[in-house]
């Protein structure tokens, strides 16, 4: 029989048990449009975890002063006093592949401004430092080098302090607020990050010259950390490892002898996010896979009982000059447009699913090509799979047999 | 010419435990053209024979010749090849595809000789003509009268111009008035175009429109004459009484 015909006879059997057929489908539809809409769901979440890793610089490395111990007492990161910003000067002359630097140094402070005050986070650092991390401005714009080099009073705003110091939304910059009692013109806010993904508030913080606030709030001279930007996401790695020699050199410390600092590369930290993304993605395609796996039994339950109730028309078939393969080819190709109609029809539903959770639910969606791609070829898999046993079942009918079928 | 030729046929049916012996030994050659019934009572191995000479079944032992050709030598690809074109069947039960239309159950055969969808529906056409059903193409069996889908089954037998008719109990479900008409058109079939046919009937009275009659019994064949003056259905029909509403 040739194939136009298979297909035309298929699709009559098909439509003369319609709602049959269409429940038959529905576990495809549901398990096609489970897959795509999961794995969207999962592709999506992962997406936004990249971008939000990118955002933090994905070419970051943060050297931070490392513990240090007395006696039999060890002191937690950022207490040694051993980072000093010559290091910066140094890591910048020496490492070309370090694209910009700036020095980090902390404290908490109380901040006022007339009637308002807010305890918060002080930040000495450079205007490097915002173009690093990739931040952007709200209002104004970052202090400038000149101001690093004079200890300028100039602060930067984030969100969280500008609200609660200025809760009327008037524009700060250009007015005066005080830390600790000194007052320091405000120069811009940024604009918010929102939380990082363990629930600190990136915007309570105010960023200063690091000069001013060794100088005139924390009195220390060394620094609690550097942030460095390498030229590409590539050359991070290299980047931190000549970090770690220069250091060893500046600071005397030998083999075998404990850091007094770390380096932390945030491109690691990308790859662990992406590792997990991965892992989430799987875990959701192979539980919608399950429901796709039973759509295909439904479909072998439905052949295998269609053989029996057609077994006298294949008896008749057979008697007219069908062969076993003309009989096993038009039960494959019943169930192959079964699963392959149903895969088409999960493919838009699982779209519309997807549209519906992005819009409602707000979650970053993203479906692939691929991942319809796949689905349609694995319902078509589903439909050759589930459907070859009915067929050979079939297609070794006794004629003889099959004809006496009542 | 001997189209059929059946030379120390045994069939064997092996059930397990038992073993039937449905045909011990059978010869018998049908020749081109011959209009021939088979009598005997159930379990005389008539159907037996008829799945043989169908190649739906095979002989346990002997030879089988269909058109010189020694069935046992095909596969059952090239059986169902022989059974799409040079045999036509014909049932008792009709055995039509339901909520198909007479035409497409008519075409069916000719979906496995592969003709063009043309050509199929030309012939099928044809052949629905040839049995008097040419304004019934697009009614489905459910709406045809038993007669009628008689007829339509055998415009489906004719349909890849076969050489050989089978016929088992054809007029078994039809009333006699009907069943003559049948009885006509396989005469006529025999007559103008030559078909061989052989056909199964526990009815006497059926069998008097063949030109022989062979009688089974116990698996072997006890009579086989010629029937001297056949009668001629068209005849027999003209002396019946209409009955019914068959239309």
């Amino acid at each position: 029989m040739d194939f136009v015909s298979i297909v035309r006879v298929a699709l009559r059997a098909l439509t003369r048990n319609k709602m049959r057929s269409i429940l038959t489908m529905l576990g495809i539809i549901i398990g096609v449009g489970a897959v795509i809409a999961m794995v969207g769901v999962g592709q999506g979440a992962n997406e936004q975890m990249q971008q939000q890793i990118a955002a933090m610089g994905s070419n970051l490395l943060i050297v931070q002063a490392g513990s240090r111990q007395a006696g039999v007492v060890r002191v937690g990161y950022g207490a040694t006093k051993d980072l000093l910003p010559g290091d910066e000067a140094a890591m910048l002359a020496e490492i070309p592949l370090i694209k910009e630097s700036a020095a980090g140094t902390n404290s908490h402070q109380q901040v006022i401004s007339d009637n308002n005050n807010w305890g918060t986070s002080i930040n000495g650092t450079e205007p490097d430092y915002f173009d690093i991390r990739s931040w952007t401005f709200d209002l104004g714009g970052p202090f400038t080098t000149q101001d690093v080099t004079l200890a300028n009073n100039v602060a930067v705003l984030g969100t969280t302090v500008y609200l609660n110091l200025f809760p009327d939304g008037s524009d700060p910059v250009g007015k005066t607020i005080r830390i600790k009692n000194l007052p320091f013109t405000v120069v811009g806010t940024l604009q918010s990050k929102g939380q990082t993904g363990f629930g600190q508030d990136q915007d309570d913080t105010v960023y200063i010259p690091y000069t001013t606030l060794q100088k005139k709030i924390s009195g220390q001279s060394w620094l609690q950390n550097i942030s460095v930007s390498a030229t590409s996401k590539e050359t991070t790695d290299t980047v931190s490892q000549q970090i770690v020699n220069l250091l060893h050199t500046r600071h005397r410390i030998r083999a075998g002898q404990g850091d007094d600092f770390e380096v932390h590369n945030l491109s690691d930290v990308a790859d662990v996010a992406n590792a997990a993304g991965s892992i989430m993605t799987t875990l959701l395609a192979s539980i919608a896979s399950v429901s796709l796996l039973v759509g295909g039994i439904g479909i072998m339950n439905i052949m295998l009982v269609s053989v029996t109730e057609r077994t006298r028309e294949i008896g008749i078939r057979m008697a007219v000059g069908a062969t076993e393969a003309d009989v096993q080819k038009q039960f494959l190709i019943e169930a192959l447009v079964l699963s392959l109609l149903g895969g088409i029809i999960g493919i838009v539903f699982g779209l519309v699913t997807s549209w519906l959770i992005s819009a409602i639910a707000k979650w970053a969606v993203d479906v692939s090509i691929l991942s319809i791609v796949v689905a349609a070829l694995f319902s078509a898999a589903i439909g050759i799979f589930f459907g070859y046993y009915p067929a050979k079942k079939a297609a070794h009918l006794d004629p003889i047999e099959a004809l006496r079928f009542e | 010419m001997p189209v059929i030729q059946f030379e120390g046929v045994h069939k064997i049916y092996d059930l397990g435990e038992i073993q039937v012996h449905a045909l011990r030994g059978l010869d018998v050659t049908i020749r081109r053209g011959e209009f021939v019934a088979i009598m005997g009572a159930s379990g005389g191995g008539k159907s037996t024979f008829m799945n043989l000479v169908g190649g739906l079944d095979r002989p346990t032992k002997g030879l089988y010749k269909l058109d010189g050709v020694d069935v046992s030598t095909l596969n059952k690809a090239e059986m169902a090849g022989i059974r799409n074109r040079k045999l036509g069947f014909v049932f008792q039960g009709f055995n039509l595809l339901s909520r198909t239309t007479a035409l497409e159950n008519v075409e069916l055969p000719a979906l496995y000789a592969r003709l063009s969808p043309a050509e199929r529906i030309e012939r099928a056409r044809e052949a629905l003509r040839i049995v008097g059903l040419a304004d019934r193409e697009h009614h489905y069996p459910s709406q045809l009268s038993g007669g009628q889908q008689q007829r339509v089954a055998i415009a489906r037998a004719l349909m890849n111009r076969p050489s050989i008719l089978l016929a088992d109990e054809p007029t078994g479900n039809l009333d006699s008035r009907t069943s003559v008409e049948i009885m006509g058109i396989f005469q006529r079939l025999n007559r103008e175009r030559g078909i061989t046919l052989v056909l199964v009937t526990h009815e006497p009275d059926i069998a008097e429109y063949a030109q022989r009659v062979i009688t089974f019994r116990d698996g072997k064949i006890r009579r086989d004459e010629r029937v001297a003056h056949p009668l001629n259905a068209e005849q027999v029909l003209q002396t019946m009484p209409v009955v019914g509403v068959e239309d």
